[in-house]
C-alpha cells in the first residue's frame, strides 16, 4: 500500500467537509457547522437538576457552560509551532471571547469528529483559518440572537466582547455563561446569515499571543509523551533490527529476564522489507517494572539475527553512485524550449555538483507512547503523535480490532518535525500492552532514535546552466536524485513522487526560456521520511547556491539578480511543463494559491531593505542571501557573518522577510522563524547519518550533533509582511532559504563555494 | 535493590532502587515526577538538568547510590508557583516552543544564576552550552537569562 505521503494529496477541501459538509449541511438544513452539532448532538448538556451547569456547545471546537467558562478545543498537535493557541486564538477572536478566561483542551484523534488531525505540512492555518473563524462566528450570532430576544432590541445593534454581548445604544451587557442556557432550544442559524467580522475589527489575530501552555512548561507540569502514568504500567524497552529489513533468527532471554525489574521478553514480529510507515520494526522487547530495568534488561539480551538484504548497504557509496548517475539522462519531469539548443549556443556554460547526507529528526523527546489493550480487545493509547487518526488506524491494523476501538489521546509532543507522524512507535506500545495484558510505555532511547528514525534522505544534484554572450541566463538543467519516501513502502519508488518535485525542484521559478529538470534512479535501503521542510532542504540549497554562481558569472549582485529573473510580476504555473506528472501546489489548486513573482520579489526587496544590503556589501560586511517560497509562503533571507576575536565564524545576524497572507500570531510565526534558522544551522553545519554494513554509524548527541548556544545565530531578525491575502503555514518556510544564504555567506567570506553538507564554518 | 532516603524538593522519600539506577529514573518513574525529562541518557542534552545541592546536574548520569542525602531540586521544587525569576522571565520572553528541553534549560539557568548573579552574554552562553534545545529557543533563552538577573 502506498503510503499517506500529507503533501501528496489535495487534503484541503476534502478534509474539511468531514466537518463542514454541504451535502450534510443541506440536508440538517441549519449551518455549515452542523455536523459538529450533529456529533454533539447540539449539546445542551444538563448534568443535573434546575440551576446546575449547562452548556451550550454549537459545534465541535466550542463550548460554553452556565458558569461562564469557554472551552475551545485544538485538534491539531502541539509540537512547538504554536497551532494549540493559534487556532484557538482564530476562534475567540471572531466569537469576542475573553481570551483571558478561555481554557483549551486536546482533541482525542478523530477525523470524522473534527476534520483533519494530520500536523505537518505547515498547514494547520492554511486549512483552519476560516473554518476556525466561521465555528466562531456562529457561535457569536447565536449568543448575540438570544441576548437581542431577550432584550426585545434587533440583534443588529449587538455585537460581542471580552466574553459579553453588549449593546451598542443602552449599554446592556450579559455575559456568555447568562446566556448558555437561553440558548437551550434554538436551532443552528442558517450559515448565509452568518457574518465573519471585517478585518478591521479582528483583535487577537495579527497579535502577539502567548502560548497557552507557557506556565505549564516553565513550571513542569505539561504533559508530554512519556509523562502519563497509569496503574500498574510496565515500561518496554527494545532491541530493534539492526539493518532495516533483518529478523529474528532466535534469542535467548536468560540474563535479561534476571535483571531486577524485568518481568517479560517479547518479540514483535516486524514488517519485513521494505518496512513501511507505519509498521512496528521487528525486535525483542524487554517489559520491566521501570525503565532502568528495561534497558538493562536490553543490554543483557542476546538475539541472533538474519541480517538480510541491506547488510552491505553503505550509504557513502550510494551517494557516490547516485552522484554520477547525474551525468546521465534522467526522467525528464519538466521540460520548457530546448536546453540542448541553449546548450550549443552557449557562450559561457556552469557545471555544478550538490550533495547532502541523511538527516535525523533527533527531537529532544524521543519517541515514546503508552497503550492500555484491555481484555475486551479495545485499545487507549496516549501519545505525542502528528498524526492521531493515521495513529488509530495502525494500532486497529495491528491488533485486528475496529478502528471505533482504538482511542488515541494526543500529549504535547517534545518536537516533532515530521518524525511522529508516523506510528511505528504506537504500534509497538499496543502490541506490548496485549502481550503483556497491562498498560505499556514503549520507550525509546536517544540511540534508538537515531537509528530507526525515518530519515531525511540523502541526496546528489547537479545543475548545469548556460550563459549567452549578453550574459543572459539562456538555460536550466536540474538533475536531482535521492531515495524517494514512496521507497519506504515499495521497492517500485526508485524515482522521487510529483510531491518530492514539487517540494522546491520543479518549481524553479526563474524566467528562464530553456528549462529541464531531470530525476534519476536510486533504491531505500533505510526509513526515509519528511523532515521539516522536506526535499527543499536539499533543492534550495543548489538553486539558490547555483543562482548566486550564476550572478556572480553574470556581474550582477545576487539581489538584483533575483529579481530580474523573477521577471514581471505575474502568477506563474509550472504544469503546462510538467512531463509525465502533476505540479502538487503543496495540495491546493494554483488558481486558489498562485505563485506570485511579485509576492516573492516583495518580500526580497524587503529583507535587502532590512539588512541594509547595499550598504553593509559596500562597507565590506559579509552577506550571502537566498529567497525560497516553500508551503506557499514567500521568504527571503539574508546571513550576516563575522569572524570572532579567535577567529572562528559566527552567525552574527539573519534577515528573514516573510509573506505568509494574513499573519495570525506573529509571536509564534517570529518564534518558528527563529528557531528555523538554527534547525537550518545544524541541517548546514553539524548534522550527518551515515550507515555501513546497514547500520547507522551515529548513536547519540556526540556524533549526531545538533547546533548548541555558542553556534546559534546571535541575533534573528523577522520582518512580517502585512496582508490581507488568506494565510499560509511558518513551520517549515524558514529553513529552506537560510541554507543556502549561509553558504553563499561562506563564499563571501573565504572565496569557496560549498557544494555539500554538512559544511565547516 | 536497596533502600535510599532522598532529599528532594524538602521533603524525604524513600525509594527502593538498585544502586546504578540513575537520579533520572528514581525521579520519574519512582517518585511519579514528570517534570525533568529523558534527552539523551548520556549528559549530552540537559534535559535532565535538576540540582544537587544547588549545583546543575544532569541526573540521567547520577547513580542513586552516590547521592547521600544531598539536597535535590527538581523543575517542580524551583519556586512554590512557578514564580521564580527565571521562570517569570521565560513566561514573560515566551522562551517555549515545543517545551521538552525547557525543565532542563530552566533548571541549568537557576544554577548559573546561583553561582554567577549577573553573568554576561558570554558567561551565560558558556554556561548554556550543555543544553540542547532542537526547535531552537537559544535567543530567547538567553534574553530570559539577562532579564531574570537584572530582577534578582
Amino acid at each position: 500500500m502506498l503510503p499517506n505521503i500529507p503533501f501528496l494529496k489535495n487534503k484541503n477541501r476534502e478534509d474539511q467537509s468531514k466537518v463542514f459538509s454541504p451535502s450534510r449541511r443541506d440536508f440538517l438544513k441549519f449551518g455549515s457547522l452542523a455536523t459538529g452539532g450533529l456529533f454533539l448532538g447540539i449539546s445542551f448538556q444538563c448534568s443535573g437538576p434546575k440551576g446546575e451547569t449547562v452548556t451550550f456547545a454549537p459545534n465541535v471546537y466550542i463550548s460554553i457552560n452556565s458558569d461562564n467558562e469557554v472551552t475551545l478545543v485544538a485538534h491539531r498537535s502541539e509540537m512547538g509551532t504554536g497551532i494549540r493557541t493559534t487556532l484557538p486564538q482564530i476562534m475567540a477572536d471572531e466569537l469576542g471571547a475573553d481570551w483571558s478566561k478561555i481554557k483549551i483542551i486536546q482533541a482525542e484523534g478523530d477525523e470524522e469528529k473534527y476534520g483533519n488531525q494530520n500536523t505537518d505540512g505547515s498547514f494547520s492555518v492554511r486549512m483552519f483559518y476560516e473554518p476556525m473563524r466561521k465555528a466562531g462566528a456562529t457561535a457569536r450570532h447565536m449568543l448575540i440572537a438570544a441576548a437581542a430576544a431577550d432584550w426585545g432590541v434587533d440583534a443588529s445593534e449587538c455585537d460581542t466582547e471580552n466574553g459579553m454581548v453588549v449593546h451598542a445604544g443602552n449599554g446592556k451587557k450579559l455575559s456568555f455563561g447568562d446566556l448558555a442556557s437561553k440558548l437551550k432550544d434554538a436551532p443552528l442559524p442558517d450559515p448565509e446569515r452568518v457574518v465573519l467580522k471585517d478585518f478591521s475589527k479582528l483583535k487577537l489575530i495579527g497579535t502577539d499571543v502567548a502560548i497557552y501552555d507557557v506556565n505549564d512548561i516553565a513550571s513542569g507540569k505539561a504533559v508530554f509523551g512519556a509523562d502519563v502514568n497509569l496503574p500498574n504500567m510496565k515500561i518496554a524497552v527494545v532491541k530493534r533490527t539492526p539493518v532495516i529489513g533483518a529478523t529474528v533468527i532466535s534469542y535467548n532471554d536468560e540474563k535479561a529476564l534476571a535483571v531486577p525489574g524485568v518481568e517479560q521478553v517479547v518479540k514483535i514480529e516486524g514488517s519485513g522489507f521494505p518496512p513501511g510507515l507505519d509498521k512496528a520494526l521487528e525486535g525483542v522487547a524487554v517489559i520491566a517494572t521501570n525503565t532502568w530495568a528495561a534497558i538493562k534488561g536490553r543490554e543483557a539480551l542476546e538475539v541472533e539475527w538474519d541480517l538480510g538484504e541491506n547488510q552491505n548497504y553503505n550509504s557513502g557509496q550510494q551517494l557516490a553512485e547516485m552522484l554520477e548517475s547525474t551525468k546521465g539522462k534522467g526522467k525528464v519531469r519538466r521540460e520548457r524550449g530546448d536546453f540542448d539548443t541553449a546548450g550549443r549556443s552557449a557562450s559561457k556554460t556552469l557545471e555544478r555538483t550538490y550533495e547532502a547526507p541523511f538527516y535525523a529528526h533527533a527531537t529532544i523527546e524521543p519517541p515514546a507512547a503508552i497503550a492500555d489493550v484491555k481484555e475486551d480487545g479495545s485499545c487507549e493509547v496516549w501519545a505525542p503523535s502528528q498524526h492521531p487518526q493515521w495513529a488509530r488506524g495502525a494500532v486497529a491494523a495491528a491488533l485486528g480490532v475496529e478502528i471505533a476501538n482504538v482511542k488515541v489521546n494526543v500529549t504535547l509532543l517534545g518536537g516533532g518535525f515530521g518524525r511522529k507522524s508516523k506510528p511505528d512507535f504506537v504500534v509497538e506500545a499496543a502490541l506490548l500492552s496485549k502481550a503483556a495484558k497491562a498498560p505499556v510505555r514503549v520507550q525509546w532511547t536517544r540511540e534508538d532514535d537515531l537509528h530507526f528514525d525515518f530519515f531525511h534522505s540523502h541526496s546528489a544534484q547537479r545543475i548545469n546552466a548556460t550563459l549567452d554572450s549578453s550574459g543572459a541566463l539562456t538555460g536550466w538543467n536540474h538533475h536531482t536524485v535521492f531515495p524517494a519516501i514512496g521507497a519506504t513502502g515499495s521497492k517500485e519508488e526508485l524515482h522521487p513522487s510529483d510531491g518530492e518535485m514539487g517540494l522546491g525542484c520543479v518549481d524553479f521559478p526563474f524566467d528562464v526560456p530553456n528549462i529541464r529538470i531531470e530525476s534519476h534512479e536510486s533504491t531505500g535501503n533505510t526509513r526515509v521520511g519528511w523532515l521539516r521542510s522536506v526535499s527543499n532542504i536539499h533543492h534550495a540549497f543548489a538553486i539558490h547556491a547555483m543562482m548566486d554562481e550564476i550572478a556572480e558569472a553574470r556581474g550582477k549582485d545576487p539581489i538584483e539578480n533575483a529579481l530580474e529573473l523573477l521577471g514581471e510580476d505575474r502568477d506563474i504555473t509550472f504544469q503546462s511543463e510538467m512531463v509525465g506528472g502533476e505540479y502538487g501546489n503543496y495540495g491546493e489548486k494554483i488558481e486558489d494559491y498562485p505563485w506570485n513573482t511579485g509576492r516573492m520579489k516583495n518580500v526580497i526587496r524587503t529583507v535587502a531593505e532590512k539588512s541594509n544590503w547595499t550598504a553593509n556589501k559596500a562597507a565590506g560586511k559579509i552577506m550571502g542571501f537566498a529567497a525560497h517560497k516553500s508551503f506557499l509562503t514567500y521568504v527571503g533571507c539574508v546571513v550576516v557573518l563575522e569572524k570572532g576575536s579567535d577567529g572562528k565564524t559566527i552567525i552574527s545576524d539573519v534577515y528573514y522577510a516573510v509573506d505568509c497572507g494574513i499573519a495570525v500570531n506573529t509571536d509564534r510565526i517570529r518564534s518558528q522563524f527563529e528557531g528555523g534558522s538554527q534547525f537550518a544551522t545544524s541541517l548546514a553545519t553539524t548534522s550527518a547519518i551515515t550507515f555501513e554494513k546497514g547500520q547507522v554509524q551515529q548513536n547519540n548527541f556526540d556524533t549526531y550533533q545538533i547546533i548548541r548556544m555558542p553556534a546559534s545565530p546571535k541575533t534573528i531578525h523577522v520582518h512580517i509582511i502585512e496582508s490581507q491575502i488568506k494565510p499560509t503555514g511558518v513551520g517549515e518556510p524558514p529553513v529552506p532559504p537560510f541554507i543556502p544564504a549561509l553558504a553563499n555567506a561562506m563564499y563571501q567570506m573565504n572565496g569557496q563555494r560549498i557544494y555539500k553538507l554538512p559544511f565547516t564554518i | 535493590m536497596a533502600s535510599y532516603k532522598l532529599n528532594i524538593n524538602g521533603e524525604t522519600k524513600e525509594v527502593e532502587a538498585v544502586e546504578d539506577m540513575p537520579l533520572l529514573w528514581v525521579i520519574r518513574d519512582l517518585l511519579d515526577m514528570k517534570g525533568t525529562k529523558f534527552g539523551c541518557g548520556q549528559s549530552l542534552c540537559g534535559a535532565c538538568t535538576v540540582h544537587l545541592n544547588g549545583v546543575a546536574v544532569r541526573s540521567c548520569s547520577v547513580q542513586i547510590s552516590s547521592v547521600g542525602d544531598g539536597e535535590i531540586t527538581t523543575i517542580e521544587g524551583l519556586s512554590e508557583n512557578g514564580d521564580h525569576p527565571i521562570q517569570k522571565a521565560w513566561v514573560e520572553h515566551i522562551v517555549p516552543q515545543c517545551g521538552y528541553c525547557q525543565s532542563g534549560q530552566i533548571m541549568n539557568a537557576a544554577a548559573l544564576l546561583n553561582s554567577n548573579a549577573s553573568p554576561s552574554e558570554d558567561d551565560i552562553v558558556a554556561a548554556m552550552a550543555g543544553n540542547l534545545c532542537r526547535c531552537g529557543t537559544y535567543n530567547r533563552i538567553k534574553e530570559a537569562i539577562m532579564t531574570a538577573s537584572k530582577s534578582l
